[in-house]
């Protein structure tokens, strides 16, 4: 640890002298970077879906889909609009300040640090970097050990393609977060669990070092059988996707559970058998379309979210476990206990509760007495429901008839509220995440009124007052001694 | 009056209950209630400035003027933005989908965040308290504010017209200091808002982690002021004067901290200072109605030992008379005091004023930057070139270029530190938004699905979605025209 101690202070010292030479300033370097980015993912396409493979089983069609593709469209949409997201925004400042002006522009926070997550290691780890960069940080990236395979690839490539002195990555896990956590950062990007989350913000606050923490949740998906019973097949296919279809329902805006009314349930359940019969085939252990589990702790953990009985007892489809494999079948659960251990932590994983609802204007309550996750989904044509789920519900975000494409819509910003974390990013939020606002004011050297300077009179008073106000006429008429 | 009897653990908890009761009935989204408490807070203004003058005479000794101007006219101000443009603030606002998301459409909708914290100061106790309340109250949050003890009076008057005048089912103020303060950070909030001192502010910080709670932290700093020969002096010197002494004798967090100019210049500096300090405040300054008085014995005894230290009291050219009965210490103005002396160490918030002299000005920027991020930073002068260099390259919350503190005034510019001096920003729409939650909202079609989201993987699914991510029209076709 001593050696690695010295590594971190090494990098931190490298990277701060670098930002004071001003050279990630530079909207050039930025892009190339970016670009060079860009141009390793492209590169090294079957090297990082071949590492996914081995992490998490990954087929690469959702490798690219989830993790490469949204590299690159990042990469691409940051290189095409850096240019006008850099630009200075102008103010209009009120007469009073005449000829004064006012604009704020984005400035780099400095060196900082992104803690990326196992599940997405690739795109959870390049995202945050791009934006990091595209803002004109310099960035340590500290990988996930629990993806040792993309990690390795990571901490490998990256130095070949990015300027060494600016980017760097450290893999490793707890210990070597609590060493990096220790010290002052002007930034720093986690993404991960609320309970890590804690501990992060409880680091940074050391320093006060501002945080963005991108955490989960239970993510409801809400199913109004009523109003949308014509385009059923496309709702039980997008549920079926967003819970089995990305790294196995470990992802945080995963669907974890769903809410319907009793009378549909079985019909659901009816109808998602198959789905999952055609995504996986009869044996989907053998699928190759299946992610796995990511380790023999997490299969553990799902398994004895299975095990209570009462939960055992709510199993209508699948329920298998393979702990060598790292295999969880897709698992349905109907009525699973609303105090159940699997109702109350996110449950990360392919076990899909039903709940069941006499009305489905019941699942609001419901949904408010967890914490507010990082997305609802909601299928549903009435828009009275949509309007009571606007605004009586919180989350990061809401989705309409669809599940976990938000993430793909890069002018929304993707980022949670309380227990699912502070802050966001995507698109050009993700260069205001690792800026700094500054408010720049130019005031003029003519023009100096007297009114402004002591030793202070009933004139003053109310002339000051007065141009607070911006009653500019009677500002007039006092200057004119026209106004007592 | 009521009795004061001690507010413990279990009366925060009982008082969050309450707020969290009344903002999950609904009380405080509605638009009709928000601008109601905004009018009473306009009543309070509009009725009640003798007594907050007279309460600010009491705790700071703080002149009409000052208390008029910088306290109410300041308030009034914000609460009539808010007013005016409540609706448009309240508004979604539209976002942009692509090619990837359609059909769709987006929106960002800002929720209030539920039961927020204000922890306020005692330096503007009336300003500093009410502003992040019209923020939290625009925003459509419940709200808890806690003025500083170290302004009693204005503390009592707070607590006694935000009771007479707001709903409290939803606006409370509780009174007190630290005993109290940690009640209050014991409990869950949704945001905290604290204005006081970098110490402190780690203090919130690491107590809102716990809750995963995002705060703003407006904090201080060593505002520094570099003054270069090329500037009209005696504008210069009258900014800077009632910038420092003006407002509340020094004790602000925008303060000018410290000067920064050449050793050739600085005698001319000084001469002006001097002459226009005598104009403002007489031969006998510490005679003078127009200053506020140090807030107590504490920070005048704290003053004292920076300015009796040795190879600090001999550097003193004017002032330095010291009256500890009437809490007066007389504007001091000091000549390159060490850099490492206790008062170049600390930020002063004090009516005292170092100038530091260097040989050539563009010494200034390793000297500025050797130090902690301040919340202002101030440059005097006419060239254009050294203008934008300072601008760009000097980090603080906000730079002001020929005047001081004035950006305060600015509802179009954020107010907020980076670094040591804080951490998020506030005034006009930055208030409503630092109290808002901005809900990613994503509407999509039922129709429209497209296979290539679905499992089974093939490598054409793979192509369409390679076309996809690069929206590229003429590929997507290529594909689906099976061409490709």
């Amino acid at each position: 640890m001593e050696g690695m101690k010295e590594t971190v202070e090494e990098s931190l010292r490298e990277m701060r002298e670098t930002f004071a030479s001003g050279r990630t300033r530079s909207l050039k370097w930025r892009k190339a970077q970016i670009g060079a980015i860009y141009e390793m993912v492209k590169d090294n396409e079957d090297k990082i879906c071949s590492a996914l493979f081995q992490d998490l089983g990954k087929h690469s069609t959702e490798a690219f889909r989830d993790e490469l593709g949204v590299v690159l469209r990042s990469a691409t949409v940051a290189i095409n609009s850096l240019d006008k997201w850099a630009v200075p925004k102008h103010s209009n400042l009120p007469l009073l300040f005449y000829p004064a002006k006012g604009k704020v522009i984005s400035e780099p926070y400095g060196t900082v640090l992104v803690l990326s997550s196992w599940n997405f290691p690739i795109s959870l780890s390049l995202d945050p970097l791009i934006g990091a960069i595209a803002a004109g940080n310099t960035v340590l990236l500290k990988s996930s050990e629990l993806s040792p395979n993309a990690s390795a690839f990571l901490a490998k490539t990256i130095p070949a393609y990015l300027d060494t002195k600016a980017i760097k990555v450290i893999e490793g896990g707890p210990d070597v977060a609590t060493i990096l956590l220790q010290h002052q950062w002007d930034k720093i990007f986690f993404t991960g669990s609320p309970k890590i989350g804690r501990i992060i913000m409880a680091a940074a606050a050391q320093h006060l070092t501002p945080v963005t923490l991108e955490l989960g949740g239970k993510c409801p998906t809400i199913v109004d059988h009523h109003t949308i019973s014509k385009n059923i097949k496309s709702v039980v296919k997008r549920i079926a996707g967003g819970k089995w279809g990305s790294c196995s329902g470990q992802a945080c805006i995963s669907v974890d559970y769903v809410l319907i009314e009793k009378s549909y349930a079985s019909s659901l359940i009816d109808m998602l058998k198959p789905t999952i019969k055609s995504f996986f085939g009869e044996n989907p252990k053998e699928s190759g379309c299946l992610s796995k589990i990511a380790t023999k702790q997490h299969v553990q953990r799902l398994s004895r979210l299975l095990n209570d009985p009462r939960v055992q007892a709510s199993i209508v489809h699948g329920g298998s476990i393979d702990e060598e494999k790292l295999y969880v079948e897709p698992t349905i659960l109907l009525d699973p206990p609303l105090d159940s251990e699997i109702m109350n932590e996110e449950i990360f994983g392919p076990i899909l509760p039903i709940i069941t609802v006499r009305d489905i204007q019941e699942s609001i309550g419901i949904i408010k007495t967890k914490p507010k996750p990082l997305a609802i989904y909601a299928f549903t044509n009435d828009e009275n429901l949509k309007t009571r789920i606007l605004s009586e519900t919180s989350s990061g975000s809401v989705t309409f008839n669809d599940v976990m494409i938000q993430y793909m819509c890069d002018a929304l910003p993707f980022g949670g509220v309380g227990e699912s974390g502070i802050g966001r990013y995507h698109g050009k939020y993700s260069f205001d995440c690792f800026s700094h606002e500054k408010a720049i004011m130019e005031g003029s050297l003519g023009m100096d009124l007297d009114a402004r300077y002591p030793p202070w009179n009933n004139f003053k008073l109310t002339f000051i007052r007065l141009a607070f106000r911006e009653a500019y006429f009677k500002l007039i008429l006092l200057m004119l001694g026209l106004k007592r | 009056m009521a009795a004061k009897k001690m507010f413990g653990a279990v009366d925060a908890s009982v008082l969050v209950t309450d707020l969290r009761r009344s903002f999950d009935d609904g009380v405080t989204r509605g638009y009709e209630w928000r601008v109601t408490q905004l009018k009473q807070l306009l009543i309070i203004c509009d009725n009640h400035e003798p007594e907050i003058v007279a309460a600010l005479r009491d705790d700071l000794g703080k002149p009409e003027l000052e208390s008029s101007v910088y306290e109410v006219s300041l308030l009034r101000n914000s609460i009539k933005l808010a007013l005016k443009q409540l609706k448009n603030w309240m508004a979604p606002e539209k976002a942009k989908t692509s090619l990837t998301t359609f059909p769709a459409s987006a929106e960002i909708v800002s929720e209030p965040l539920g039961v927020v914290l204000v922890i306020s100061a005692w330096n503007y106790p009336f300003l500093l308290s009410i502003d992040p309340v019209i923020g939290a109250i625009s925003a459509g949050n419940a709200v808890v504010l806690k003025p500083s003890e170290l302004a009693p009076a204005s503390s009592a008057l707070l607590a006694k017209l935000m009771e007479q005048y707001l709903d409290s089912s939803a606006v409370r103020v509780v009174e007190g200091a630290v005993t109290e303060t940690t009640a209050l950070l014991e409990q869950k909030w949704d945001k905290i808002f604290y204005t006081g001192s970098s110490k402190i502010g780690r203090v919130i910080m690491a107590a809102a982690a716990k809750h995963l709670t995002p705060v703003v932290l407006e904090l201080g700093g060593k505002s520094p002021v570099v003054v270069d020969s090329d500037t009209d002096l005696k504008v210069t010197v009258r900014r800077i004067i009632v910038g420092k002494w003006g407002c509340n004798n020094g004790q602000a967090c925008v303060s000018p901290d410290y000067i920064l100019t050449t050793k050739e210049y600085a005698p001319k500096v000084i001469d002006a200072m001097k002459k226009e300090l005598e104009t403002f405040y007489g031969k006998n300054p510490m005679e003078s109605k127009d200053m506020s008085r140090i807030v107590n014995s504490t920070h005048f005894d704290r003053l004292s030992k920076l300015l009796d230290e040795k190879e600090v009291s001999d550097k003193i050219v004017y002032g330095g008379e010291k009256d500890r009965e009437n809490l007066k210490i007389a504007p001091t103005i000091l000549l390159d005091v060490p850099l490492d002396s206790l008062i170049m160490s600390e930020e002063i918030f004090g009516p005292l004023l170092p100038i530091l002299t260097l040989n050539n000005l563009e010494e200034c920027f390793d000297v500025i930057r050797s130090r902690p991020k301040p919340l202002a930073a101030y440059l005097f002068t006419h060239n254009k070139k050294l203008k934008e260099r300072f601008a760009t390259t000097v980090s603080a919350g906000g730079i002001v270029v020929n005047d001081i503190a004035v950006h305060l005034a600015l509802h179009t510019l954020p107010f907020g530190g980076v670094g040591e001096s804080g951490m998020g920003a506030y005034h006009g729409k930055f208030s409503f938004d630092a109290f808002s939650h901005k809900k990613a909202v994503l509407y999509r079609s039922l129709f429209g699905d497209s296979a290539v989201r679905y499992p089974p993987y093939s490598r054409g699914k793979l192509r369409l979605l390679k076309a996809l991510v690069d929206s590229n029209i003429f590929d997507i076709f290529k594909v689906l025209l099976g061409l490709s």
